[in-house]
Formats: C-alpha cells, structure tokens, sequence
C-alpha cells in the first residue's frame, strides 16, 4: 500500500513538470518541433525526415511511385550515414489467409531491399523479416487501416546516432 | 494436465475389447442413423444418470454429462432430459424395462456404473437398442479417478460407432493459439485442450510470436512456426516434456509445417527472397528435398492420407489457387477453378476431400471439394472464416472465424461435413490456428 500511494504522488509531481514544460514553451505543434531538432544520423531523423515505411496495393508487392520516392531518400541517407544497419519488416493486412501472407509480406520486404541495393546500398547492411498479418498498426475493420497495414517498414537495428 | 498412465489406458482399452460381449444387431429393426443425405435427423438417446458408489459419485456424473455433451454436439445424437425418464434404472445387471423408455420416444439407451476398486474408478457400461430390446455394446473400463473425462469420451465414442457405423472423435485434443491483448500486439500462445474445450492449458509462455501448430500422428508432439530466433522458423515440440528443436538451420525462414503421414518427415514452405517453396524434411537423416521450384509462393502443403500425394497452395497462375501433386513434387496440377482465391489445403484423414479456405466478394468460406477438383460444397461463409482441420473421422471440421475492428478476434468453431450443426468452442480466450489430433488411444 505504501509503495502505490508513493507512486502515486510521484505520478501526480511528473504531471506538474510536463504541464510546466508545455506551457513555458508555448509552440502550438510540439510535433514538427521535435522533429527539426532530430539529431541528423538519428533513429528519429531518419523516421521524421525521411520516412521510414511505404504502403502496398491489395495482394501486391510492386513498389507504388510514392514507395519508390520513400525508398530512394532512405537509400540516400543510408549512403550518408554508411554506418547504420537496418531491417525491413514486411507487413500483410487481415484481409487474407495466415501462411500466404507471411509469404506475401516476404514478397514486399524483398522488394524494399532490392530496391534500396539497387541503389548502391550494401545487402549485408539489410536483412528483413516478414510479419504476415500479426502486426497491424491500424485496428479498424475498414479499407482506410487494411491500407496502413499493407507496409513495409524499414527499422534501424545499429549505427545510427543517438539523439 | 498430463496423463502420465496413457500407456496403462491403451492396454486396458485393449483388455477390455477383448472382453466385449457385443450382441448381434439385427439388420431389419436396427437402430442406426443414415448419414449418407443431407441434413441428419438426430437420434433420440436415453442416456440413464450412472449407478455411483464408493466415493465416485461426482466421476458418475462427470461421465454421463461427458457422453451427453459428446453425443449432443455431434448433431447426430438428441439426448433426452433425465427428468423425462419415467424408469429409474438401479440395478446395471437387470435389462431395462423398455416400454417405459419407449414411451419417451428414446431410440438408444445407456445404462452405467462407476465405483472406486483398490483406489481406481471402474465404469462399466451397456447400449441397448429400444426397439430390438437387444443390448448392442458393453464395455468395462479401470483407470486413474482423474481420467474420468476420457473415460466419458471413450464410452462415447464406442456409442457413436455402434449407432453410425463410423469411427468417434471424442476421445481427441485440439492444439491451438491462444491469442490475449490489444490487435497490434498480440500475445500468442501455443494451447492444448480436450475436443470439448476442457482442460486448456497453455504450452508457451508468450513471448515469442507463435503460429500454425500441427499434431504428430502419435498425438505426442506439434510442429509450428515461431518467431524466437532472428529468423522465423519451424519447431517441433513434445507435448509432455515441452521439450522443443528447431526442424533445419535454413539460410531464411521456414514456416506453413506439417507432419506427414508416418511422422518421419516435415513439409514445410521454406522462404527465398520474394518465393516461397515447398520441401520435405527427414527427420532422422535430416534430408531435405525441395518439391517445388516456380517462382511464386509455394505454401499450405498437407499429405494425403497415404503419403503419396500432397496438396498445397500456389499463386503461380496470378492469385492463390490450390494444386495436387506426386509426393516425389512431379504432376504439379491445378484442382481448383471457382471464383475466388483458394488457400489452407488439407486433406481429409479418410482422403475423400480436401478442405480450404475461400476467398470471394471480400467473404472467407471453408468449404470442401474432391481431390479431383470437383464437387466442391461451401459448409460457412462470412466476413473471416480461415483454417479448417478435420476430426479424425473426417465427419467434423474446425477452424477459426475472426470478428472484424478494434476489439475485434478469433473464435475456433466446429461444423459438420454436411454444413450443419455449426459451434463454437469454447475457448479461454482469442483462438485461432486450430488443429485436431488423430484419436488418443
């Protein structure tokens, strides 16, 4: 009892700091404003700056335009930064069946790779993982999330700069 | 919970059917159920409360609701209520007066006892057939009182059998995954639980991402697929001891695994790049021999019951169809040709069918088909219906429907060959990835 009347009081102190801290500031999106200050080389700079997933067609794993512009910055920075190491996750949504889409998200993060060494970036520095459908990141049980699930997500796993 | 005296089981399983004394059954008035048209009239069955002494009353009644569940959820049975029995039966050695059970309109009738015999339950019990007014099976059985359950699912299926002339699933577990927390971080757990939803208990701990277990003809140990090391593979484990291995070192990941017939090999779906191709593992050389080489995705594989063919999914024509093909990988050869996405293949344990999942106008069906392609029969359709596994008798199937959105989750429901008697199970939590195991004794 002791101890969850203690953390309670801590809790309530942490509210008071963080309330102080907004207000002082004042920035109406402390979002962007973190996001500028990402330390360049960062996990941060590198999910803010130049975006760290792109999204899939229904049952397909060719890369959109759009995809290809995400992937092309990543290639850059990655160029930039020849240190860092990452993985790309491959993602299904739920509208399919359990072991076709372990292979199907394989499919897509394959293409992300393949893409980003076509680039020049070295294939030692890339593995992947493919997740089928166990990870959404969006719950609905519409089109507007099974489209955000459709992804390939690539995740730094060493190298980068620490904010 | 673990049956350390299985073996004890079996042997005195086999004792016992040495001693049936099975009356014969006369064709003319036979009591027995047609399964051969659609939609079955359940049989109206008298199942008599067990005659109990000597500390096993509560065993007594475990066993005659054990058999009444059974036979009920088969859909094949109608057990009556025993508060419409107008004879009280209180002596098991003395034929019933049929007339009384005739009057409620009972087809079958189950008479029984249960009684503690230097520290084991003994459970004796006897089929009549109303009208013949003939006894049509006994059985006598001697076990650990913990085991009454089973022993309950025994009699019952020996009560299937006699009356439909097709083997009983009852005395089987069902593996699965049990699924707990928010929908984009799931805890996933591999379970065990007897076919009717008692005695669940969970085989991992969580912590890693755990699919797709399947059972070893033995019933002894599952394979699956898990996310523990850095690269997604297939394990086996030993049910008992949890003892777990990893089935092959791939350079990538390995997943969509199966037991063949013997249980000497694995089949499974091992991943290059964008593809995905299938390849029996022998488990004791660890040989590995790739099946198929299109550049495409290669999955689902399942056996046909005398190893000689397997079944398996592919989208090489352009979308997920469902191929057949000589266990040696030649004679790859396309079954299915309706309208829609074709998946999860398996091969019915009696090999007359081949179960799968259907996709079409954003529905997911279980439906069954021959091994040829044809006949193919819908039994669910809905929003999500995924991953059928049959009983061992090949009457039942079971899989997983999931509930769409946010709270939204898996349920493992059974339904009849037919379409009929559709159920859910009742499981702990989420369930998903069901897979039946062959009969326990």
């Amino acid at each position: 009892m002791k101890t969850s009347t203690s953390f309670k009081i801590a809790a309530a102190f942490c509210c008071v700091l963080a309330l102080t801290a907004c207000s002082k500031k004042n920035t109406p999106d402390l979002e962007a404003s973190t996001a500028g200050q990402a330390a360049p080389g960062s996990e941060k700079d590198f999910a803010v700056n130049v975006g760290d997933r792109i999204y899939f067609s229904e049952d397909q794993s060719t890369l959109a335009p759009e995809a290809e512009e995400t992937l092309r910055k990543q290639a850059a920075w990655l160029s930039q930064y020849s240190s860092v190491t990452v993985q790309i996750e491959g993602h299904a949504d739920e509208r399919g069946t359990r072991e076709y889409n372990i292979s199907l998200s394989a499919r897509r993060a394959t293409a992300a790779r393949e893409f980003l060494i076509a680039q020049g970036i070295d294939g030692t520095r890339i593995s992947s993982i493919a997740y089928g459908k166990e990870r959404p990141v969006a719950q609905c049980d519409a089109e507007q999330c099974w489209s955000q699930n459709r992804r390939a997500v690539t995740v730094i796993t060493g190298g980068a700069k620490t904010s | 919970m673990r049956f350390p005296d299985d073996k004890r089981i079996k042997f005195l399983v086999a004792l016992a059917l040495l001693l049936v004394f099975i009356g014969l059954r006369p064709a003319w008035t036979a009591t027995e159920i047609d399964l051969t048209g659609g939609r079955i009239t359940p049989l109206p069955i008298a199942i008599a409360p067990f005659l109990t002494g000597d500390g096993a009353e509560e065993s007594g009644a475990t066993m005659t609701e054990v058999i009444s569940n059974d036979l009920g959820r088969s859909g094949y049975f109608n057990p009556l209520p025993p508060d419409s029995f107008i004879e009280q039966v209180t002596d098991f050695t003395q034929e019933p007066r049929f007339a009384s059970w005739r009057q409620i309109q009972a087809k079958a009738l189950v008479t029984g006892q249960v009684f503690m015999d230097g520290g084991k339950l003994r459970a004796e019990f006897r089929l009549w057939d109303v009208n013949t007014q003939q006894q049509i099976a006994a059985q006598q059985f001697t076990t650990s009182p913990k085991n009454m359950r089973r022993i309950g699912h025994l009699i019952a299926d020996v009560i299937y059998k006699q009356l439909t002339g097709i083997d009983g699933y009852f005395d089987t577990r069902v593996v699965f995954v049990d699924e707990t927390g928010p929908k984009d971080n799931r805890v996933k757990k591999l379970a065990i639980m007897d076919q009717d939803g008692f005695n669940p208990r969970a085989l991992t701990d969580g912590k890693d991402l755990v699919l797709t277990p399947r059972f070893s003809p033995n019933a002894q140990e599952i394979t699956y697929m898990s996310f523990a090391g850095a690269t997604p593979r297939v394990y086996l484990m030993n049910i008992d001891t949890k003892q777990r291995e990893i089935v092959g070192e791939f350079p990538n990941m390995s997943f969509s695994p199966r037991f063949s017939p013997d249980g000497q090999k694995v089949i499974m779906s091992l991943q290059d790049g964008g593809n995905s191709n299938i390849y029996e593992l022998d488990l004791r050389s660890r040989g590995i021999r790739q099946l198929t080489n299109v550049p495409s995705i290669n999955t689902g594989p399942s056996y046909s019951p005398d190893g000689s063919q397997v079944v398996f999914e592919s989208d090489r024509g352009g979308t997920q169809q469902i191929y057949v093909m000589s266990v040696d990988g030649s004679g790859q050869t396309r079954i299915s040709f309706g309208d829609g996405r074709y998946s999860t293949p398996v091969w019915s344990p009696d090999g007359k069918y081949i179960a799968f999942t259907k996709q079409a106008r954003g529905q997911f069906s279980i439906g069954v088909m021959k091994p040829d392609g044809s006949g193919e029969r819908i039994l669910t359709e809905g929003f999500h219906n995924e991953g059928p596994t049959w009983a061992p008798n090949g009457r039942v199937l079971m899989f997983f429907r999931e509930s769409g959105g946010e709270g939204g989750g898996p349920q493992l429901y059974s339904v009849d060959i037919t379409g009929y008697n559709e159920q859910q199970m009742p499981t702990p939590q989420f369930a998903s990835d069901p897979a039946w195991s062959p009969k326990l004794n």
